[in-house]
């Protein structure tokens, strides 16, 4: 079979279809993960004991477990207590979790890089605690976090591979199931490799965008 | 516009930090329209007391009323009263990623309730009322201390308050800035603003106050009209402590 025929007739269609289950993947976890990340950062500066306790402990644990063993946790164990996922959701949660733990750390970090005074001036108009973190402190924290989320977001889209793991058939699962059926490892990993580099390089001009657009003149000392 | 009426009382409050007794025992009212001004040195819990006040720091013992309703123990109420109790800090405290108009705007939508219009036509007119109408476009970075320090006038008056804290409003400035930002209180003050000031402006305090208290070791050691404490010989205190700063500046 010549080069372009391979290309044009197995390979790029195999790889339309995994890519269109990663960014599935990616675009379903990405949301959730940056709700569950403000969530446990506000939970862990702003809650009682006993919410700022188990937002210790989610963190504490998703950070401490190999992702993949999360994702094993989540499709093979959990239907021992008869929880059964399907596989792509096992991946979304799995992602969700381990996305939502590291992008709190972040938001945490910026929330409390917030002056004392911001949250006082806030008070001294009758905002509420809950009104005042949601008005005037994480807007600004988040605007401080963005760096840092979007690591996040870009190693996202690189452990989306892991799903291949437990059975779905993302890009590199994809990639993977082409190149042993035809002997192509190099050409197909490569064309693979693009398509990531092709997600991350989106990712990265977004966020840039995302930055530029919400920047605030002298908020953030370069 | 004086009546009789006191719309705020402060009833012998205390505070302690740890074994540092700041507050031991204040006591005052206030009548609409009224500008008191609170006097003394450094560390003699003038701030502390107004912090008191609207409970950004809660007082160890000791009530505060405003129009007869009990502020303190106001539990989730006392988000009410301090849309009542407006403050401006020495610091400014604008919200750092809002612009001057958003600063203004923003417990008006948020607080009160107010739509995005009304709002924005309200902070433009208090914006206006402290001359800073032209820089409602313009981040908290942007703008120097007294235009920081004016907005953030706006955005107290903007909430409509019965009484507005001043904590030491000029302190961050000098003296250029800090004679813009005493002329919009002192306008404040003749259009029937009640305002309780600490300041180390003796000359604010001589000019406008109604009332002048003097602060020491955490009580209102003497307290009366400026006239009063400047030319009665039984006020030797304040006084002195004013006699220090005019030696001091030369006049």
């Amino acid at each position: 079979m010549d080069q372009i025929a391979f290309l044009t007739d197995i390979l790029l269609p195999a790889l339309q279809k995994g890519l269109i289950i990663t960014l599935q993947l990616i675009l379903l976890a990405a949301p959730f993960g940056f709700v569950l990340g403000v969530g446990v950062a506000v939970g862990r500066q702003y809650g009682g004991p006993v919410t700022r306790f188990l937002c210790k402990v989610l963190v504490y644990f998703v950070k401490g477990c190999p992702l993949l063993l999360l994702l094993f946790i989540l499709y093979f164990g959990l239907p021992s207590i008869g929880i059964v996922f399907s596989a792509f959701t096992a991946s979304v949660f799995g992602f969700i979790l381990c996305n939502g733990a590291y992008n709190s750390e972040y938001i945490r970090g910026a929330m409390l890089s917030v002056k004392d005074g911001q949250m006082i001036a806030a008070q001294a108009l009758g905002m509420t605690r809950l009104q005042a973190v949601r008005t005037i402190v994480l807007p600004q924290a988040i605007r401080r976090a963005l760096p840092g989320l979007s690591n996040e977001w870009i190693y996202l889209i690189k452990y989306s591979s892991l799903a291949y793991m437990i059975t779905v058939i993302e890009l590199s699962g994809a990639g993977k199931l082409v190149a042993t059926k035809y002997f192509t490892y190099t050409e197909t990993f490569m064309a693979v490799g693009v398509v990531y580099l092709f997600l991350v390089t989106l990712t990265t001009l977004a966020v840039n965008a995302i930055e530029k657009k919400y920047a605030v003149p002298g908020m953030i000392r370069g | 516009m004086h009546t009789d009426e006191y719309i705020l009382k402060v009833e012998d409050i205390h505070k302690a930090f740890g074994a540092n007794e700041v507050l031991r025992g204040v006591s005052f009212e206030v009548k609409k329209g009224e500008t008191l001004v609170f006097i003394g040195s450094s560390g003699t819990g003038k701030s502390t007391l107004l912090r008191c006040i609207n409970q950004l720091t809660p007082p160890d013992r000791g009530r505060v009323w405003l129009h007869g309703e009990e502020v303190t123990n106001s539990g989730k109420r006392i988000n009410y009263f301090r849309q009542r109790i407006g403050m401006v800090f020495q610091n400014f405290f604008l919200f750092d990623h809002l612009t001057a108009l958003k600063n203004v705007e923003v417990a008006l939508i948020r607080v009160k309730g107010m739509s995005k219009e009304e709002a924005r036509e309200k902070a433009l007119a208090e914006l206006r009322q402290v001359g800073m109408e032209d820089w409602a476009g313009h981040y908290p970075a942007e703008l120097s201390g007294g235009q920081a320090q004016r907005v953030s006038i706006a955005r107290a008056l903007a909430m409509d308050p019965d009484v507005i804290l001043f904590d030491e409003p000029t302190s961050a400035l000098d003296p250029e800035l800090t004679r813009e930002v005493l002329e919009v209180m002192r306008t404040l003050a003749q259009q029937g603003m009640t305002m309780l000031v600490v300041t180390h402006e003796m000359g604010f305090a001589c000019n406008v106050a109604n009332r002048i208290l003097f602060m020491e070791h955490g009580v209102i050691a003497e307290q009366g009209a400026p006239g009063v404490l400047l030319n009665d010989p039984q006020y030797s205190r304040v006084k002195n402590f004013i006699g220090q700063f005019l030696e001091y500046n030369g006049d």
